[in-house]
């Protein structure tokens, strides 16, 4: 058990300095120096050169990449151009925002997917199913900008329930996190229920009936226990998702979080901004499904006692 | 989703790599009995009327994805013939009749600049369906070429790509794409470049999977042993057995390529203006969401529609092709 958690972890490290060697790459493979487009076209060059070497973008790319490395292991992620403050601060400052914004989604998606699966699973081929399931279909379906509009116009806007935007209250944070985790929602409910048919044609469901239970005993004694193994684990692979949708969603509600951060490093062409934010929302996925991995292995007792 | 895919088709095939094969009955078995069977959809691939077959099956099980190929097609149309369909010029500005309600004259109204929303709309189903469909095409080809190998040749060779793989799985697509339109700059074709290239690692993840499983298959070893060329068992004889498997992911990929477009150009980092890209539609007309919904509404919904399509005739397809790729 041990030695396999120390192997999962082994193999995330490979990745996460494959994820930062890529980003670092990507954006440095950018036509026109760096400086250059921050300060424009007509500024002394001897200036230009200045804060090159004072940036340490006057060095060659591997010495840059072992320094963003070295700094970014101690927290540092660099100096944004434009604000002209620690990245680091400024991804601190919005983090909670995201944080609070995908735990509160998660909590809808869970809520919605869950109990629509269970439902749609034992109305099977029945017409709440068939209405479920299409729901969640739609629900997959919808760009989030969308549901984050049609929320915003009907419940703000029109019934006036809650605040259009902002952040700061927990009423601007409702339809914020309605929009983000409806998506999730559907597929939640699509694979809750799929599992759960699956696991009701097992032996021990036959069991578990022939020996009298009721069948809501069957269900969530039985079956249920089962069946959400798998949704525990793409729960965590959604945390990938959600906070793509983040990004949308906070550009409708105005939500001061990450995935600002990240759309306005690409407006101002922000470099150290914009790398700092994927850098940190990578490497949160790639610990998010670590630990899924890991939840896995302490969930199902096959891989908990075997091996 | 394209990353749980990968992953249970990957264990599942793992299972049967290691000898411990299910037999395949035709239904759905129990969850943790169930072994992907490609060859059994891919052996009858030779004779066209199981195709016909399995055709029917959808026909006669699934009207909805039926429905909804005939949805896609008629969108194609359109696309195709836009300036024939398109009652205005996408372009065309008429600052008089800015801002309109939907109307006789304009079904959809018209937009800050006077422009015909429905017409736009038609336009922009070229731009969503073009960026839907061959960036998807592209990506999955590169996709396809390195599970073949790395299935196929293994060690290092399998080590090197499976790694790169992993690292691009492990950025959210839409902040990856993001990053290379850092790079190139906005625009269209630089979308078009952008999903080309960062959406292979699911397919190479699936195609690699069963290339394991295949390559252990008797079929395999009969034309190994006649001495046909590695390239030829991979391209002749391995991947027309997962050419059911990619059907499918193709089909569901194009949803989610439609939906990175869309969601780029929303942020403003996609798509310019004039462009008629919903995207780009949504997020102007999101300025005037409170006076004129419909705006931003109408082409959300443009967008919903297409992906809908695509999911649900993706659905039907892994019902009748594959069933073992896992929902989700």
């Amino acid at each position: 058990m041990l030695s396999r958690i120390l192997k999962r972890i082994a193999i995330s490290i490979p990745v996460l300095v494959g994820v930062v060697l890529a980003i670092f790459i990507m954006l440095r493979i950018v036509p026109g120096d760096p400086v250059t487009t921050m300060l424009g076209e007509h500024v002394n060059p001897a200036v230009i050169e200045k804060i090159s070497r004072e940036m340490g973008l006057d060095q060659p790319l591997h010495i840059q990449f072992i320094k963003y490395v070295a700094n970014a292991l101690q927290g540092d992620f660099g100096t944004s151009y434009r604000l002209n403050r620690n990245v680091t601060q400024i991804i601190l400052d919005a983090f909670p925002n995201t944080v609070k914004l995908s735990l509160l989604a998660a909590a809808v998606a869970w809520l919605i997917g869950i109990v629509a699966g269970i439902v749609a699973a034992i109305q099977q081929n029945k017409l709440l199913d068939r209405l479920f399931m299409g729901g969640a279909l739609m629900g997959v379906s919808m760009p989030v900008f969308m549901t984050a509009l049609v929320l915003q116009y009907v419940f703000a806007f029109k019934l006036k329930w809650f605040p259009v935007s902002g952040f700061d209250s927990w009423q601007a944070m409702v339809l914020p996190a309605i929009a983000l985790g409806w998506n999730s929602a559907g597929s939640i409910a699509r694979m809750t229920r799929s599992n759960l048919v699956e696991v009701m044609q097992n032996d021990f469901i036959r069991t578990a009936r022939a020996k009298g239970l009721r069948e809501n005993g069957v269900i969530v004694g039985h079956a249920l226990k089962n069946a959400m193994l798998p949704v525990v684990t793409m729960m965590a692979l959604q945390l990938s998702s959600m906070l793509s949708g983040a990004v949308l969603t906070e550009s409708v509600f105005g939500v001061p979080g990450i995935g600002r951060l990240a759309v306005n490093g690409i407006e101002t062409r922000d470099m150290p901004l914009l790398q700092g934010t994927v850098v940190f929302t990578t490497i949160l996925i790639i610990l998010g499904n670590l630990i899924a991995d890991l939840l896995y292995n302490v969930l199902d007792p096959r891989i908990r006692e075997g091996a | 989703m394209t990353d749980e895919k990968a992953r249970l088709t990957e264990e599942n095939a793992k299972g049967k790599a290691d000898g411990n094969a299910g037999t395949y009955t035709g239904e759905r078995e129990t969850a943790k009995g169930r072994q992907p069977q490609p060859e059994e959809a891919g052996a009858q691939l030779g004779e066209s009327d199981t195709w016909t077959d399995k055709m029917q099956t959808l026909m006669r099980q699934n009207k909805l994805a039926v429905f909804s190929a005939v949805m896609i097609l008629l969108m194609i149309l359109v696309a195709v013939f836009a300036p024939l369909v398109a009652p205005y010029d996408h372009l065309a500005q008429s600052l008089p009749d800015r801002l309109q309600d939907p109307s006789a004259a304009h079904w959809l109204g018209t937009d800050e600049l006077g422009r015909d929303v429905l017409s736009r709309i038609i336009f922009g189903a070229r731009i969503s369906l073009t960026i839907g469909l061959l960036p998807t095409l592209i990506s999955m080809s590169i996709g396809t070429v390195l599970g073949l190998c790395a299935g196929f040749y293994g060690g290092k060779t399998d080590f090197i790509i499976m790694r790169l793989a992993d690292v691009m799985l492990a950025f959210p697509s839409l902040l990856l794409a993001m990053v290379v339109m850092y790079t190139m700059g906005g625009g269209l074709i630089n979308i078009f470049i952008a999903l080309s290239l960062v959406n292979w690692a699911g397919t190479a993840r699936i195609v690699r999977s069963q290339t394991l499983s295949l390559k252990e298959k008797e079929f395999v070893e009969a034309a190994r042993s006649i001495g046909v060329k590695k390239w030829t068992i991979m391209f002749r004889h391995i991947l027309p057995n997962c050419l059911p498997s990619l059907i499918v992911l193709f089909t569901l990929n194009i949803p989610s390529a439609i939906l990175s477009e869309a969601s780029l150009s929303f942020l403003g980092i996609g798509a310019q203006p004039p462009s008629a890209s919903w995207g780009l539609m949504v997020v102007r007309g999101k300025k005037y969401l409170f006076s004129e919904p419909w705006l931003s509404i109408a082409p959300s919904v443009a967008i919903m529609i297409v992906v809908l399509a695509f999911n649900f005739l993706g659905d039907g397809l892994r019902d009748v092709l594959d069933p073992y790729l896992k929902e989700q």
